[in-house]
């Protein structure tokens, strides 16, 4: 059988954008093309930003994913854990579409008695374990995050670490924003461990404006270049075409 | 998709009507609210019972390994399902299900009171347990003090929490940071039974130390020594250790040596603890010393019978 892929990007930012498109209609544009947009909110502890916690929870929205908001304070407990259960309900929220389309349009497992339920959620997780992953990590790099950043990179090391355990396969590829001459900057191309990530991380040098919206976009084209490099490869990536 | 709508209160003395079994249960009070959802003390058609209510997804999914549990032959460490339904409130469709009420303190509560003698006890307890999980394909996953209760007397070791009981070989999806090896860099997160016997070492450090601590960059030596700092788990700190380390392939094959340096900890009681560890470690050096004077003296005879042979040959030869 061969195993379907989940495509996300998962954007870590601060704030709201101040730059180029409006994320919100990017999340949008991402997921007409089955890309899910997940969002990961880091505020600080007075300066609650409505604004910027309307566009995470929009970006999230729009881009058929989810939006945690984690405080600066606790950040370096909870933005592991966070970054996990987005993961973690990404995954099932995916499968669980694809089942309310098999079950009826409008009904999910709800209308389903609790036995049965218990055996489509077998289903459901056995899915999540084989499914293949591949994550786009988009990094808010604006000053306003640098004393942030070294728990951004043990939150991404954690991440690698939890979705290696699983069966299926994972790529992570990630890129900051702003670049340095760019909106946006890669930094990893398509891997599938983040371990390298470690010694890129130190090298950053936050600053600049915050262009979430074309960052955004940036990542969906990431996501079909590497579609493409996989036409020339035709079969070379073998963590791609793994079939259980 | 987001966890906290379920953040709704429940008063006493409402009824909560089951959709599909068509049972009614009287709401008593709240046992607990936390990220995975709320649980109710209710009085059902059998008395005394906890019901939760959480997502769709993660009760099902609970609902799940619940049923597992009741299939594992001789694992009490779960509480067992009764009933699993939905319920048509106010607030919208409802999933819920009921399971037996355990009461007790909490392991941490319970060594507070009872003294530290009891971890090795304890453990003991929960690595039987483990051993027929394992064998029945599961892995806990989500072990800590705050998810275990000693009930009793007798005192019997059970676990309130099973959400993040996994099948052998997947990802643990649920854990706590201080008892995860991924966490201390000590290993992967996949569910194996080292990976519970690594979190069971943790809920004995955690016993010792009730306000926890944060990992700095030496990994498991950070762990060895905070095990070997602590008078209390003197006996047992090599067996930990070897948890730690990832040493043991099976929960009875810790348990079994977690006995024996229990049952020593008792006998020597005079001589200076400190000793114990040190000898226990010797004990195979001097055997093999042993083993060498012995090898020697062997030859020595074997040498001094073939001189006196030589010279008796010689005697009858010139006589």
């Amino acid at each position: 059988m061969k195993q379907g892929t989940i495509k996300q990007i998962l954007l870590l930012t601060d704030g709201c954008s101040n730059h180029g498109e409006d994320p919100v209609a990017m999340a949008a544009l991402a997921r007409e093309q089955g890309i899910t947009v997940n969002v990961i909110g880091m505020i600080d502890d007075q300066a609650t930003d409505e604004r910027g916690l309307q566009e995470i929870d929009q970006i999230a929205l729009s881009g058929g994913g989810i939006s945690q908001t984690v405080f600066a304070k606790q950040l370096s407990h909870t933005v592991q854990m966070v970054t996990r259960q987005a993961m973690t309900q990404t995954l099932q929220g995916v499968v669980n579409e694809q089942l309310k389309k098999i079950l009826n349009k409008d009904t999910g497992m709800e209308s389903l008695p609790p036995d049965t339920r218990g055996e489509v959620m077998e289903v459901v997780d056995e899915l999540g374990e084989t499914a293949n992953l591949e994550v786009l990590i988009l990094v808010d790099t604006s000053a306003s995050m640098k004393s942030k950043l070294p728990t951004v990179k043990e939150a991404l090391l954690d991440l690698s670490l939890s979705m290696n355990a699983r069966m299926g396969s994972n790529l992570f590829s990630l890129s900051i924003f702003p670049g340095k001459r760019k909106d946006t900057e890669q930094l990893l191309d398509w891997t599938p461990k983040l371990d390298s990530l470690t010694s890129l991380f130190s090298k950053l040098s936050p600053g600049g404006l915050t262009p979430t919206g074309p960052a955004i976009r940036e990542a969906i084209s990431q996501f079909k270049k590497k579609r493409s490099r996989k036409g020339w490869l035709s079969g070379g990536d073998e963590y791609i075409e793994k079939s259980v | 998709m987001n966890t906290s709508r379920n953040q709704f209160n429940i008063g006493r003395g409402t009824v909560i009507h089951g959709k599909w079994h068509s049972q009614a249960y009287l709401v008593e009070r709240l046992l607990g609210r936390g990220a995975t959802g709320t649980v109710y003390l209710v009085n059902g058609p059998d008395g005394a019972a906890a019901l939760k209510f959480s997502n769709s997804l993660s009760i099902t999914a609970e609902m799940n390994v619940l049923k597992a549990f009741a299939k594992v032959q001789g694992s009490s460490l779960g509480p067992s399902l009764l009933d699993a339904d939905d319920w048509e409130s106010g607030y919208g469709v409802q999933p819920f299900y009921v399971m037996e009420y355990i009461q007790g303190p909490t392991l941490s509560a319970f060594i507070r009171m009872r003294g530290s003698s009891w971890i090795g006890v304890l453990l003991l307890q929960l690595l039987e347990n483990l051993q027929t999980l394992h064998e029945a394909g599961w892995i806990f996953g989500d072990i800590k003090p705050d998810n275990l209760i000693v009930s009793g007397p007798p005192f019997a070791l059970r676990c309130i929490d099973v959400g993040g009981t996994t099948k052998m070989g997947r990802a643990i999806k649920e854990y706590t940071e201080f008892f995860d090896r991924g966490y201390w860099r000590a290993g992967s997160r996949k569910a194996e039974p080292s990976y519970d016997l690594f979190a069971a070492a943790m809920v004995a450090i955690n016993l010792v130390y009730p306000e926890r601590f944060s990992r700095n960059e030496e990994g498991i030596k950070q762990l060895e020594a905070k095990v070997r700092q602590k008078k209390e788990l003197q006996a047992i700190a090599p067996v930990l250790i070897k948890a730690l380390q990832g040493k043991y392939s099976s929960a009875s094959a810790m348990r079994t040596e977690l006995l024996v340096s229990l049952n020593s900890e008792t006998k020597k009681k005079e001589p200076v603890n400190r000793r114990s560890a040190v000898r226990k470690n010797n004990g195979r050096a001097i055997y093999k010393q042993k083993r060498k004077e012995r090898g020697l003296f062997t030859l020595a005879a074997v040498l001094f019978i073939a001189v006196v042979y030589v010279l008796y040959v010689l005697t009858e030869l010139l006589i």
